[in-house]
């Protein structure tokens, strides 16, 4: 581009101009082709699920869909408030109060995928190992996970989320 | 020279362009010409009139719907339409669709979501043409795409119910139809004046129900064409400006040959 | 052939162990192509592109696609009205079919004009068969995927065609199947196949490349290349050239997916198959509409099949009917006519086939069949012998611009101005 001389300044300015439209019109059409492995239109209208909490009795808990995923929603006993209230934030390696995770206390509503790698803890039935703070306990690295879902023991980072959800009526509640 | 051989080769390819569109819709099948309408999402530049598609979406629902499933629409699809989500919930929530099983293994029926697609009239095609007199009614879904002629085609069938001419009979359980292959369908004229409201004042013709019918069955079958033909100008312009660049480009570089 | 040198190390490193940028430079860039080349010559890379569009739009439709006869159909109308620009690369895949046969069709008939199948190319046109062929078998394959009228119609007509052999025809066709009907098994195969058959040809095109470079390029003159002053490099004289033909294409092709997208589709593959009632005029797309006028011209099951596959088989013995030893028409005075007699006769095919099997059709048919065979097997030997070419030019490279050629072809990419 420094060639003093004009003809050949001008014809390298229309090579530079061919080559640039071309690879913009590569980039352009990558964008569909790549845009077409998000979720589509129908997959994103079912994003959202509705659920009756009321015939989950105290102490029971239930496993829900969302998205593909389990959902836990637990009905938890006073005793298991009361452990995870009354738990020192600094014994926490992701501290978060129990109130900041549930909307009612005794409803524990969890995304139940294991921050670790994906895997689903157990804990849900009666008969499964709970962990050794008798919430859940992920089989495939050994996470322990706290009666509000948060992370005591084991490589898991975070918390088991909460998924955004709010009541819209009494017992109803509304996933995503 | 070479622009010549060039010019030449142009025209060859719309020569072979013209001959590989052997379909083009100037006749419906059974070779009965069907006039062409003006449509305001034909050309180049068309696109939807809201309008019309709500109210040829009022004659679905309340006409065609009772015998004819639109199975690849769902309610969410209306927000195309004009109508916001609310609307479109208060819209879903008139149907009752099937959902299950719940935990008893039962199967259920709740009012229908968004995302649920249009309910079918009949549970499956055997319902349909035990209600039909043996006739199927057709998923209306790519109505426009299926038939030759597309929109026009819809148009001058539905608007095209007359009293059989001289000498043609008509066989029981079937009407006559200009331009029906065969000219014997068996369905009844589905339109009459005045058979809908609209609840824009639009006087509710045959010939009004049939065209806003029509249009929206266009939409129906091909939703996403506006931002089709919209994307296709923006693509053209681009691939014009770039091979005009080639062009030079490509003179420029065999300027010394020769 | 020199050897290139490169200023970045890493590449030289790489090149030391792995020469793949040597070979890019000698096959891509240096590569010595007649200079005399006109713009039919720029389908042959044209369709190694269009081959890439359809692989790239087809893994795309593949990630959405479900085989399977309850699904298949209504997972086509989810890509097109749910999945992200799934209309878009539906619409480049269905069309961007009939623009590669549009594209090789040209191709072929280049071929055809300036005797590129003769000697030393025969094997090079041969390879060129065998990709027609593996594309009919996989553009045949696509069309059945959206599980429409015309797809199970036409599986079930194609298919059919193996019947017409004698004795095990029936059993041929129900192993094609998998069953008694066209049907899922039916369906999941041709799902199968029609994935791999493109990377097949692939492998093809690759074998024909080589094939092309062995000898180089033919020419509108059809004379051999006698040196350097002959030629040019491939970068960047037909590369530009290339894309802009590229470009061109491209407007054409958009064209049609943006504003005639089912103009070259039938009407009735917009109706879910029904194996209960079969369309009132079905026909093949268009491409294939030569060789199915050439099947109905043939009033026997079986002789009609034949005839089909002999029309396609025909090219490959090709380079042994045409015994004339000038390459291009362009010395060819009968020939040359008789060239644009067949290209008519091709459409006139094409045309044919289009139409209902009745009256008048079918004697035209059997006419411009018979001249489809006419011309290979009498006409082009008989003018092997009788016809007198005219005489050729000594070599390409005519001397330009005070002797320009030969220091061009020297230094094809340093611009004149700077020696």
């Amino acid at each position: 581009m420094a060639d003093t001389n004009e003809g050949t300044t001008r014809r390298d300015f229309i090579h530079v101009a061919s080559a640039t439209a071309g690879a913009l019109g590569v980039a352009c059409v990558a964008w569909p082709f790549i845009d077409q492995m998000n979720p589509a239109a129908d997959t994103l209208a079912l994003s959202s699920t509705e659920f009756d909490v009321s015939g989950v009795e105290e102490g029971m808990a239930v496993t829900i869909v969302w998205r593909g995923k389990p959902v836990f929603i637990r009905h938890r006993t006073q005793k298991e408030i009361q452990e995870a209230t009354e738990v020192k934030l600094d014994d926490l390696p992701d501290p978060q109060v129990d109130s900041d995770r549930t909307t009612r206390p005794e409803m524990l509503v969890l995304l139940g995928v294991c921050t670790h790698l994906g895997c689903v803890p157990l804990g849900q039935s009666a008969t499964d190992p709970k962990g050794e703070w008798g919430g859940w306990f992920c089989p495939c690295h050994g996470s322990h996970y706290d009666t509000s879902g948060r992370i005591r023991k084991g490589p898991a980072p975070t918390n088991l989320a909460v998924p955004p959800y709010k009541y819209i009526s009494d017992s109803v509640i509304k996933i995503g | 020279m070479v622009l010549q051989r060039f010019v030449r080769g142009l025209l060859f390819l719309s020569f072979s362009l013209l001959i590989l569109i052997p379909n083009a819709p100037l006749k419906a099948a059974g070779g009965i010409a069907v006039p062409s309408q003006e449509w305001s999402f034909s050309g180049v530049f068309g696109t939807f009139d809201r309008g019309e598609l709500q109210r040829g979406f009022q004659v679905y629902k309340e006409v065609c719907a009772g015998c004819h499933s639109l199975n690849y629409i769902s309610f969410r699809n209306l927000a195309d339409l004009g109508f916001n989500d609310e609307e479109i919930k208060v819209i879903a929530k008139e149907y009752e669709v099937e959902d299950g099983p719940n935990n008893d293994g039962e199967m259920f029926t709740r009012s229908a979501i968004p995302s649920d697609t249009w309910p079918a009239p009949y549970p499956n095609d055997n319902a349909a043409r035990s209600g039909n007199n043996g006739a199927l009614p057709p998923d209306l879904s790519l109505m426009v795409d299926a038939r030759v002629g597309g929109a026009d085609y819809l148009y001058a069938l539905l608007s095209g119910y007359h009293d059989a001419p001289e000498g043609q009979e008509v066989a029981d359980g079937m009407y006559y139809n200009a331009y029906y292959p065969g000219h014997q369908i068996a369905m009844p004229s589905p339109l009459s004046d005045d058979g809908v409201e609209y609840s824009d004042g639009t006087a509710a013709t045959i010939n009004q129900q049939a065209r806003d019918v029509s249009a929206f069955l266009a939409w129906a079958t091909e939703p996403n064409m506006e931002q089709r033909k919209r994307m296709g100008v923006m693509v053209l312009i681009f691939l014009t400006a770039m091979t005009g660049l080639f062009y030079v480009s490509k003179r420029k570089i065999w300027a010394d040959v020769h | 052939m020199s050897e290139p040198k490169f200023n970045n190390s890493l590449i030289r490193w790489i090149d030391h162990r792995l020469p793949i940028f040597t070979f890019m430079h000698h096959e891509m860039h240096e590569y010595p192509t007649p200079k005399n080349l006109n713009y039919w010559w720029n389908f042959g890379s044209l369709a190694g592109i269009v081959l890439v569009i359809m692989i790239m739009s087809g893994i795309v439709l593949a990630m959405h696609y479900t085989a399977h006869v309850d699904h298949a159909f209504q997972s086509v109308e989810r890509i097109m009205r749910d999945v992200n620009y799934g209309w878009l690369v539906r619409y480049i895949h269905a069309n961007g079919a009939s623009f590669f046969f549009i594209v090789v069709y040209i191709h072929i008939f280049r071929g055809l004009y300036y005797g590129s199948y003769k000697a030393p190319r025969e094997l090079l046109w041969m390879l060129g068969v065998v990709i027609l062929i593996l594309m009919m078998a996989t553009a045949f394959m696509g069309y059945v995927l959206p599980w429409g009228q015309m797809s199970f119609w036409g599986a079930t007509v194609i298919t059919n065609l193996f019947s017409a052999i004698p004795l095990v025809g029936e059993s041929i066709v129900t192993l094609l199947w998998g069953g008694f009907s066209v049907d899922n098994p039916t369906l999941n195969r041709f799902y199968a196949l029609h994935y791999l058959l493109p990377f097949v040809i692939v492998g093809v095109v690759v074998l024909h490349i080589v094939a092309l470079h062995r000898f180089g390029s033919n020419n509108p003159l059809g004379i051999d290349v006698r040196g350097n002053q002959d030629t040019i490099s491939f970068h960047p004289y037909y590369t530009v050239k290339d894309a802009f033909g590229l470009g061109v294409f491209l407007i054409l092709l958009s064209a049609v997916v943006f504003f005639l997208p089912n103009s070259m589709g039938h009407p009735d593959n917009y109706i879910p198959a029904n194996p209960m009632v079969t369309p009132a005029h079905i026909v093949p797309e268009w491409y294939f509409l030569p060789f199915y006028a050439i099947l109905r011209a043939i009033p026997d099951k079986l002789f009609g099949v034949l005839a089909m596959f002999a029309a396609i088989g025909v090219l490959f013995i090709l380079p042994w009917l045409d015994r004339s030893p000038v390459r291009s028409a362009t010395f060819r005075p009968i020939y040359k006519v008789m060239f644009w007699v067949f290209l008519f006769d091709c459409v006139a095919l094409t045309w044919l086939g289009a139409k209902p099997a009745e009256g008048i059709y079918v004697i035209l048919s059997r006419l411009f069949t018979a001249y489809y065979f006419f011309h290979f097997l009498i006409l082009l030997p008989a003018l092997s012998i009788f016809e007198t070419p005219r005489s050729l030019p000594k070599s390409i490279g005519k001397p330009v611009l005070g002797g320009g050629g030969a220091a061009m072809a020297a230094a094809p990419a340093a611009p004149r101005e700077r020696s």
